[in-house]
């Protein structure tokens, strides 16, 4: 498999991408038009043991995105009640060794033991890009998406930043700048506080028919993007050659991007903690949801059957 | 008594959609944490829609077999019945939207999120102004 994925299944994608007008359909048409329009997510597998720590993706990943960094106003408005954080990063826009607005991916250093001696790891680090993303599916003023080639991205011309895509975010990956965004329109002391920014996979790119910035400056090809089956099977391939372990392949019901380890994931010691996300087991979000889902189709009948039930029960003791 | 409940429910739990009760200290009362934890509040948000519309199947159903249908509503029956009909119909949509593999438009994600929540503050109103002025639902 090479590094290059073709150009037609780049623009395949991001033709889809161009989404669903949904908004005006009556239900069952729009879940149609929604999986007629479905297409094979991009996955990017990241393969760690190529990772030198670098950090070229860091800095192309900066400069491919610095127009959607943040250019706060300030002073930013007093904030009611007092508890509200007041998030700025725009006199930081330098640190590279966590997540920010400024800095979407970072590099992980990590280290395991293996056969008694230390090994050091480096682990590029952005948004995994969930097969269901609950930052996208339970923000509750419609600022993120999802386009059918798997890439989820918040609108900055839209989010309020509240922040519950971080909360809801099994890896806390959105971070928050203050001072920027439409809240400042509407109640800047009331209501919002900025807007949300993480990793959307330079779909400016990806809709160009390129690859995202940090998989094409890698000098290692630590990354290799492609449809899901074909990236699946490729990882599944490299960890069985080297003996090595998977990351994201089901955490949070599957995520696309896919790690690989030589070691272990729960033996690797990294630094977690605001902005520097684990890489522990992580059960499906959004599962409970799709389950509940089913019983909502059941309830409407329920109660038809319950009503026609004593209408009958009605009907008979009047004849009897 | 059901009714009023599932409303009551399903009402907190939808806005506590939004990052607001931590925000304003409604969560810090005792009892109350629970509004600021989004996936506990998003399953109770589904409960409460399965129980409302297996009301909804009972009335609506109730109302067909009795012979009456519609015209045993009184206008303001009507009117919140459409309202529901409307918070069904925009709710089912987002419900499958929340489905994995599910992609919708950022506009039609946006106009469905405003007009559940604003089809929520109606009922609220119409709930409110029927309740006040003792409007039933029916003649």
């Amino acid at each position: 498999m090479s590094k290059t994925m073709s150009r037609r299944a780049f623009l395949k994608g991001s033709l889809s991408a161009a989404g669903v007008a949904a908004g005006s359909l009556p239900l069952a048409k729009a879940a149609q038009a929604a999986a007629a329009d479905a297409v094979e997510p991009l996955v990017t597998v990241i393969d760690i043991s190529k990772c030198v720590g670098c950090e070229e993706c860091v800095y192309a990943c900066r400069e491919s995105n610095a127009e959607k960094f943040p250019e706060p106003e300030k002073p930013f408005p007093r904030m009611y009640p007092d508890r509200v954080p007041v998030q700025d990063w725009s006199d930081r826009r330098e640190v590279t060794d966590r997540l920010t607005p400024y800095n979407w991916l970072f590099i992980q250093h990590a280290s395991a033991e293996v056969d008694g001696e230390e090994m050091e790891l480096t682990i590029p680090r952005r948004c995994m890009h969930c097969n269901n993303p609950p930052c996208v599916k339970l923000c509750p003023w419609g600022a993120a998406k999802q386009e059918a080639n798997g890439l989820s991205r918040i609108d900055s011309d839209i989010c309020l930043g509240g922040s519950k895509c971080k909360a809801v975010c099994p890896w806390d990956v959105p971070q928050r700048q203050t001072g920027v965004g439409l809240y400042l329109d509407i109640l800047p002391s009331l209501a919002g506080n900025g807007v949300m920014y993480k990793c959307d996979r330079c779909y400016q790119k990806l809709e160009k028919g390129e690859q995202p910035a940090c998989i094409e400056a890698c000098p290692e090809e630590v990354q290799t993007i492609g449809p899901r089956s074909e990236m699946v099977e490729l990882a599944k391939k490299r960890a069985k050659e080297m003996n090595g372990y998977l990351y994201g392949l089901a955490e949070n019901g599957g995520t696309n991007t896919i790690y690989i380890s030589p070691v272990p994931f729960d033996r690797l010691t990294f630094e977690t903690g605001k902005g520097k996300p684990h890489m522990k087991p992580v059960k499906d979000k959004m599962a409970q949801g799709s389950n509940l889902a089913r019983a909502m189709v059941i309830a409407p009948i329920a109660g038809a059957a319950a009503a026609f039930g004593k209408y009958y029960k009605r009907i008979k003791e009047d004849r009897s | 008594m059901i009714y009023g409940l599932t409303l009551l429910f399903i009402t907190l739990s939808g806005f506590a959609q939004m990052p607001i009760f931590k925000r304003y200290y409604i969560a810090d009362i005792p009892g109350l944490g629970w509004l600021a934890k989004f996936y506990i509040t998003h399953s109770l948000h589904y409960i409460m829609a399965s129980v409302l519309l297996a009301l909804g199947g009972y009335a609506v159903t109730r109302l067909a077999v009795s012979g009456k249908g519609l015209s045993s509503l009184t206008f303001w029956g009507r009117a919140k019945g459409a309202i529901i009909l409307g918070l069904v119909i925009s709710g089912a949509i987002m419900v499958v939207r929340n489905l994995p593999g599910i992609h919708f438009s950022h506009m039609a994600i946006y106009v469905m999120n405003l007009t559940h929540l604003g089809l929520c503050m109606a009922l609220l109103a119409v709930s409110a102004f029927t309740l006040v002025a003792r409007k039933p639902w029916m003649h």
